[in-house]
């Protein structure tokens, strides 16, 4: 469904990728693995249109994403939950969500606001509280609430775990395997080689923008020095 | 007391007026950070729109009212057309690019509302219906103005709905605080910048249509409330509609109250207000800290220096404009003392906007100080003309040192704005000051002495004044007070953990542009023999501006190209019909030809021709 091929990408004159290539089928959980500033996030940037400077090719469905702007990219059915809980902070829960909401598609699950409610009981009850004044799992879980408002086939999910408490990880683990039997796709960004165990079904490793490992996690278990050369653990 | 009160309600009647056309302003900045120039013209078009669509429709309460809201709903249509056509290929340019766009605009409406309506101010007839005055406490008060105090309120409830009840209301406060994110979740930002700039404009239409009972439609509206505007949106912080409302009223309302003791200070009280607001609140009463996301992304690119190709280049024409009196005519060395004259001015400017990342909107504060302080020390000290010329930057110095103190500690717009406030007090100083400065009149007969006078001795003068200015302010961009300067602006938070005073450093940048501004103003008193408080003036700071974002900031080149065609073109085109509109259509075609200026247009022109090997960008 989504394929990326010989990805690269450069911030004025640093190169950051030198060749990422990933497939995400669907149905499918994909963990993108790598240490600190290896380039998940500008890969995930990429795909989405955010990162100006890029070459290679980026597919959905078989058509070229690599020309559009990021708001045709998430309309294709791409949904991109950034890092660092970028909401807006200044909009309430709800407003936050009604940005995100868009018409629902006839090859992906239909998101209510009631249906995301339930899925996130915290954010049912701060639903008129200010994106700024929720705790950080809480902006967590609503910047993927707020992805989902736009009935996504395919979710970009950058570090979810990251900075949050143990509880809400396991929250998130739950929320990750719920998307997956709705039946999305999920390319998950991760530091936390645990976490993407328990949720994902196979690992790509990056280093240094460009592919080092990908396979099942089982081979990466059969490997060791991959795991320890490319991932803090 | 009724009198008081009566003055009161003045006040609010012209606050709501001001509200009108400040909160279109800064809805356009929170949302699409453009510091929109033309917002005064749209003010202006809505007036004279109202004029004709009043007189001409047949009157009667419908009539009056239907004009009104159809020279707002025009003025709209045209706010689209110029987001469309101009802006919306502009948003990626360096910051304030945008500006330059405007100014062009501004230009053009210029003329055009004078081809179409003449040059005579045109007084509307009254409200219908709201024709009288009615007695509060014993004072007549203009039924009209009461309309108004009830529609400024009555237009703020209407935004704060349409910004909290309606989905495109959230979508655009989304937008202010994340552009990226919005447009990763779906939506085209495209349309909401241009749903966002009709608004404003359709409101500051509304603002000048609302004027016609009150006051003729003249060719200064667009300008003469442009400042004030920008004050009221200050100080009610960029991006707040609530605190353009308080703003206003409380600009209005001192205002009213503030000519009943001292009439001089009207013009320039605004501007204290601003001052004072900005130094106790740097964001302005409601405004935040510009978020991380919302500007356009792009890091700042570096300075380039220039190539040597370019060097020499640079150094062929410094050696023609040495040899140019023996060649050319008289006239045009006078001219070439002119783009002389700007050139160091605008070197001085970049030298803050570029190198130091301080935009000024008042950089002619410090041009006007030094030509004020070389002609009084020649006609009060009877001094003569080097002294004159020395005074000049000392003078100036002193006076960005005094005004820099408090710039310094803002930054961006709120930094340019209280610039823009600093010379406007000055100006007001000067305008009124008539026992020492001469107010209107200026100060004339400051030419030079016998050995200069003649205009090929003066241009070697001037010339030693300004190109030699122009080499030293050029070495210490190059000298480590330079790439100080630089590193602040690029990171302040590094520049400071490598243990840089960085306040005090950007200080001396600031009272270094101005005391090399201040000499551009004494060369230029000597080569007129005269001064006018235009020199400190508003058109002034902007002609500066234009020259340094025409000729593009981020090339130490910029200022030189930038000034050297803003007065030639100028001087050309001045002589013409209409040469605004010329002049304002040609900024538009550069601006849209080369949105990274004069200097970067001609860099790529000389890589396009294959003179210059590009690096693959
Ligand atoms: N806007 C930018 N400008 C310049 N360099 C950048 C920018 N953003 C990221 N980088 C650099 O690109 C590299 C890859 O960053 P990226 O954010 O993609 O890494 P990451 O794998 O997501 O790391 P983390 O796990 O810390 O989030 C890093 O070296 C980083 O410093
Ligand atoms: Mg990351």
């Amino acid at each position: 469904m989504l394929e990326v091929v010989n990805l690269t990408a450069r911030y004025g004159r640093a190169q950051i990728l030198n060749g990422v290539t990933l497939t995400l089928a669907q149905h499918e959980v994909v963990a993108l693995l790598g240490r600190n500033g290896a380039g998940k996030t500008t890969t995930m940037k990429c795909i989405m249109g955010l990162v100006e400077k890029k070459a290679g090719e980026i597919r959905y469905d078989g058509r070229s994403l690599m020309k559009l702007p990021p708001h045709m990219i998430c309309r294709v059915g791409l949904g991109y939950v950034p890092e660092e809980r970028r909401i807006f902070p200044d909009l309430t829960v709800e407003e936050n969500l009604e940005v995100g909401r868009r018409p629902p598609r006839a090859d992906a699950p239909e998101w209510t606001e009631d249906h995301l409610f339930e899925l996130f009981p915290n954010l049912a009850e701060r639903r008129r509280n200010l994106g700024k004044q929720l705790s950080g799992g809480e902006q967590q879980m609503l910047t993927i609430a707020r992805t989902l408002m736009g009935n996504p086939r395919a979710v970009l999910l950058d570090e979810p775990s990251e900075g949050i408490a143990p509880v809400i990880v396991e929250q998130m683990a739950k929320v990750i395997t719920e998307l997956k039997n709705e039946g999305l796709s999920v390319l998950l960004s991760e530091q936390n080689l645990h976490f993407a165990r328990a949720v994902s079904d196979r690992a790509i490793i990056i280093e240094k923008g460009a592919l080092r490992f990908e396979g099942s996690f089982a081979e990466l278990d059969d490997r060791p020095e991959i795991s320890q050369q490319y991932l803090a653990v | 007391m009724g009198f008081y009160f009566a003055q009161l309600l003045t006040g609010l009647a012209n606050a709501s007026s001001l509200f009108l056309i400040a909160c279109g302003l800064s809805i356009i900045f929170g949302v699409t950070r453009i510091v929109n120039f033309a917002h005064g013209s749209f003010y202006m078009v809505g007036a004279y729109l109202a004029y004709t669509l009043v007189t001409t429709l047949p009157a009667g309460i419908f009539g009056f009212w239907f004009s009104v809201i159809a020279a707002a709903l025009i003025v709209g249509v045209v706010g689209l057309i110029i987001e469309v056509t101009i802006l919306r290929r502009i948003y990626h340019a360096p910051e304030l690019f945008q500006l330059v766009a405007t100014f062009g605009v501004v230009l053009i409406f210029q003329d055009g509302v004078l081809a179409i309506w003449g040059a005579e101010d045109l007084l509307g007839p009254r409200a219908p219906g709201l024709d009288r005055a009615v007695r509060i406490m014993g004072e007549p008060i203009p039924e009209y103005d009461l309309a108004l105090i009830l529609i400024g309120p009555l237009v703020l409830a209407g935004i704060w709905l349409l910004f909290h009840r309606t989905r495109w209301g959230v979508l655009v406060r989304a937008a202010t605080q994340d552009r990226d994110m919005v447009d990763a979740l779906g939506v085209n930002q495209a349309w909401l910048f241009s749903g966002v700039f009709v608004l404003g404009a359709a409101l500051a239409g509304l603002g000048g249509a609302l004027q016609i009972p009150r006051e003729a439609a003249s060719l200064q509206m667009d300008l003469s409330v442009i400042g004030e505007a920008f004050v009221v949106v200050v100080i009610g912080g960029m991006g707040s509609v609530a605190g353009a409302f308080v703003a206003a009223v409380l600009i209005s309302v001192l205002n009213a109250f503030a000519i009943l003791i001292f009439p001089q200070i009207s013009i320039v009280l605004p501007f204290v207000v601003m001052a004072v607001v900005l130094i106790v609140r740097p964001y302005g009463l409601f405004g935040k800290p510009g978020s991380e996301h919302g500007g356009a992304a792009e890091p700042e690119q570096p300075l380039r220096l220039m190539s040597s190709q370019g060097a020499m280049v640079l150094a062929a024409l410094v050696f023609a404009l040495a040899l140019s009196p023996a060649v050319v005519s008289e006239f045009s060395s006078i001219l070439l003392v002119d783009v002389m004259v700007a050139t160091l001015f605008a070197v001085s400017l970049h030298f803050m906007m570029g190198l130091g990342g301080m935009v000024s909107f008042g950089h002619a504060a410090y041009f006007g100080v030094g030509a004020y302080a070389a002609a009084m020390t020649v006609s009060f000290l009877g001094f003569g003309m080097l002294p004159a010329m020395a005074a000049g930057p000392l003078a100036a110095a002193a006076a960005a040192l005094f005004f820099g103190w408090f710039c310094v500690r803002l930054s961006g717009v709120y930094l340019a704005m209280l610039t823009l406030a600093a010379a406007q007090i000055l100006w007001g100083v000067v305008f009124q000051w008539q026992d020492v400065t001469g107010g209107d009149d200026g100060i004339l007969g400051v030419w030079p002495p016998e050995w200069a006078s003649d205009d090929r001795v003066f241009f070697y003068v001037a010339f030693v004044a300004c190109i030699g200015g122009i080499w030293l302010l050029r070495r210490v961009a190059h000298a480590p007070f330079g790439y100080g300067l630089r590193g602040i602006r690029d990171s302040e938070l590094r520049a400071e953990a490598l243990g840089m005073d960085v306040k005090l450093h950007q200080w001396m940048g600031f009272a270094l542009a101005g005391a090399f501004a201040g000499l551009a103003g004494a060369v230029f008193a000597f080569s007129k023999g005269s001064v006018f408080p235009d020199a400190l003036s508003i058109a002034q700071s902007v002609d500066g501006l234009m020259m340094v974002l025409l000729g593009g900031i981020h090339a130490l080149a910029g200022p030189i190209f930038g000034a050297g065609v803003f007065v030639l073109i100028e001087d050309w085109v001045s002589r013409l019909d209409y040469w605004r509109f010329i002049f304002g259509a040609i900024i538009l075609v550069v601006v849209l030809l080369a949105p990274d200026g004069v200097a970067g247009g001609v860099e790529r022109l000389l890589r396009v021709l294959g003179l210059r090997r590009g690096d693959a960008a």
